[in-house]
């Protein structure tokens, strides 16, 4: 196990090197750099500046220097100090623009990914035992339009509905009367008003696909003859379904939680932007418009981080739940 | 023992079980997926929507850039069969134009005086046809100068709604088809030679699909999709951002080929073809991709509505395609705000084509996954 564990971590720092590279060079692909992106930006605004101002802009970024070298400035602070460098249309340190607005992020991502679990494992697990009955076909046709939904479109339509006939402010996460006030339980329940619609969003899209999934991976067990086994020797059908097969189905679970930590990082970029979320997402879609690299490639790079070490979380979480399941 | 030798074979009662175990592969496939209700009314609406798509110079009453400055957001136009308790066929009524005295906001109220009957084959505005010949043959219209006929109303711009639509079917359906071709031809390739040579050769092959899906995919085509300038061809951004939907997408396919190579890399059929002295590209192609052809053509099914749905989040976010191409991410991009939905809900209806037509890609996968079950009922 724990040798398992080593070459796993061993072989993942090639591979996080490889993706920071990477991504360092998909965020300096388009043509032009920040200057010009803020170039641009003040022309839009009726203002503007000489060529000569954005070379010494550039020279003081050390945008001029070879990508490598950049890299290199970059990489090494990470490493060395911790440090993930400037944002530069922020003007502030890289860590703590992603660390002001990491604790909602979280919070809304983790709540719809409790929701998720919540809704599709009573969900799957009664569809695959009531086969074929009403409530069945019910949840697969809220299954095929979970699917079919684009988040966004849900989040869109969502906000409509609160607005035209609910008479509810949803956009954004609080009301404007409550941004600076102190914590009392107005404030709460405000939060709380405009928090359910993310919620809903993001759990429908996930619990949709689970759902499937789990009423699959029930259905192929449920024949199996162990669970005849079990009924035969006079267990309640509570007793059968909840302590053998659901186990068992629960693997692509527990085979894609790992997965889900990125996601609880970024949280669903297009639900935030529709939204108007101060999540870490529409963060890192600001950064990628302005090219503002070491915001984006931190970003890119935190997220790989997070999708390397849960993928590692989840072949440790299935060896540890299924004794089938070798450490090859 | 005796039993089986005096039976003979009687043609007439057995002519059904007969007919089954001659028929060819594809009849049994196309059999079973007949069985398959709503597959087969998914796949009838999406030829009806590729045909739409194709024609839509003809089936779009207008120009998905015709502006007319005096019906912004005009509402939806009702088709009406009865006037006044009389049957006249098909007609719409006019739209008159006025000012809310109090607020000044312009609203539309229906003209019951106006009665403009519904045309079929009219001609109307020029353009041409395929890229082959000019012509202004509409399919539907109405015949009058001032009115117009606007099934799914108007955008801010006074565009009807409809025809932007029925342009849009053109580029998403394609971008979605051209990237799922892209992909194909990536997975098919690396995925083949992959599961046929094993070894070192399936390893790196297998190290790069982890690289690749190992990179959270939303950012990746974020990132990738901002490094496409804003002043490039319309044209040439489209044809990149199938590619970059195709690269994150033939992982999933190169899998699946993979795992069927692997299952019958050993079958004495790959042997015989070895020994025969076939050349390797001879086995793969010859005889063992046309053995998987059902599970690839289902994977590709369920790989369209992904690529749909990737192209409108991005369009939608701004990093897709962009005016003046007519996408029905682009078209979202209209109704992005509160406002713009709750004065003109209308705009919406891009987003219910993209649900229909992602639904029906779905339902006609799952049908054809079915059918191509070799094990199934």
């Amino acid at each position: 196990m724990v040798s398992f564990i080593v070459r796993r971590m061993l072989l993942a720092i090639p591979t996080l090197i490889f993706i920071s590279f990477i991504s360092f060079v998909i965020i300096q692909l388009p043509p032009g750099d920040y200057v010009t992106a803020y170039a641009a930006q003040l022309r839009n605004a009726g203002d503007y500046i000489t060529k000569a101002q954005e070379e010494m802009m550039r020279q003081q970024l050390g945008l001029n220097d070879p990508m490598l070298v950049q890299y290199w400035r970059w990489i090494s602070n990470i490493v060395f100090r911790g440090d993930f460098g400037f944002s530069l249309e922020w003007n502030k340190p890289v860590g703590e623009l992603i660390w002001n607005r990491l604790g909602l992020t979280l919070a809304i991502s983790s709540l719809s990914l409790v929701f998720t679990w919540i809704i599709a494992i009573p969900v799957g697990v009664y569809s695959a035992t009531r086969q074929y009955s009403v409530f069945d076909y019910v949840f697969t046709i809220f299954g095929f339009l979970g699917k079919g939904i684009p988040d966004f479109l849900l989040a869109l339509v969502l906000m409509w509905i609160g607005f035209a006939y609910l008479q509810m402010d949803v956009g954004g996460l609080i009301s404007p009367q409550y941004e600076n006030a102190p914590w009392t339980i107005d404030k709460v329940l405000n939060i709380l008003s405009h928090l359910w619609v993310p919620v809903v969003v993001l759990a429908t899209g996930g619990a949709a696909g689970l759902i499937r999934v789990m009423r699959a991976n029930m259905l192929d067990e449920l024949g199996k003859p162990y669970v005849e086994t079990a009924y035969a020797q006079g267990l309640s059908e509570r007793q059968v379904v909840w302590n053998y097969p659901v186990r068992v189905a629960l693997n692509p679970f527990i085979s894609t939680v790992g997965w889900s930590l990125p996601a609880l990082f970024s949280g669903d970029v297009i639900t935030a932007v529709v939204l108007n979320l101060p999540t870490t997402g529409p963060l890192l879609l600001q950064a990628l418009k302005m090219q503002d690299m070491y915001l984006a490639g931190s970003f890119i790079l935190i997220l790989s981080v997070f999708t390397v070490i849960g993928t590692l979380i989840s072949d440790i979480l299935l060896a540890w739940f299924d004794p089938r399941i070798r450490f090859a | 023992m005796t039993d089986q030798a005096i039976e003979t074979p009687q043609p007439v009662s057995s002519s059904a079980k007969e007919d089954l175990y001659t028929a060819k592969p594809w009849t049994l496939i196309w059999r079973r997926f007949k069985k398959h209700v709503l597959a087969v009314i998914s796949m009838w609406f999406l030829i009806l929507l590729a045909l739409t798509g194709l024609f839509a110079d003809m089936v779009a009453p207008y120009g998905p850039f015709e502006i007319e400055r005096l019906r912004t957001l005009a509402p939806p136009t009702s088709v009406h069969l009865f006037h006044e308790g009389e049957f006249v066929g098909p007609f719409v009524y006019g739209l008159a134009r006025e000012r809310d005295p109090d607020t000044a906001r312009v609203i539309y109220e229906t003209d019951k005086e106006t009665v403009l009957p519904l045309q079929f084959f009219v001609s109307g505005d020029e353009y041409t046809f395929l890229g082959l010949f000019r012509t202004d043959f509409h399919l539907f219209g109405v015949d009058d100068r001032r009115e117009q006929i606007n099934l799914l109303g108007t955008d801010d711009l006074g565009r009807d709604v409809f025809s932007r639509l029925v342009h849009g079917a053109r580029v998403t359906l394609s971008a979605g088809l051209v990237g799922v071709i892209f992909a194909f031809v990536l997975g098919l390739a690396l995925g083949s030679i992959s599961g046929y040579f094993g070894g070192w050769i399936d390893s790196s092959i297998q190290r790069l699909m982890e690289f690749i899906r190992s990179i959270p995919t939303i950012p990746l085509w974020m990132g990738l999709a901002a490094a496409l300038p804003i002043a490039w061809d319309p044209i040439l951004v489209y044809v990149l951002i199938t590619i970059i939907l195709a690269l994150i997408g033939w992982t999933h396919l190169a899998r699946v080929v993979r795992g069927q190579f692997f299952a019958i890399r050993h079958e004495d059929y790959v042997m015989a073809g070895k020994l025969a002295g076939a050349s390797e590209f001879r086995i793969i192609t010859k005889h063992m991709l046309p053995s998987m052809t059902s599970y690839i053509i289902a994977a590709l099914t369920l790989a369209v509505p992904e690529m749909i749905l990737g192209e409108t989040a991005l369009s939608f976010l701004g990093l897709g395609l962009r005016p003046p191409v007519v996408s029905w991410g682009v078209l979202l991009q209209d109704a992005q705000n509160l406002r713009s939905i709750s004065l003109a809900p209308w705009l919406l209806t891009p987003g219910l084509a993209v649900i229909m037509t992602v639904l029906a890609f779905n339902f006609l996968g799952d049908g054809l996954r079915d059918a191509a079950d070799p094990y199934g009922q």
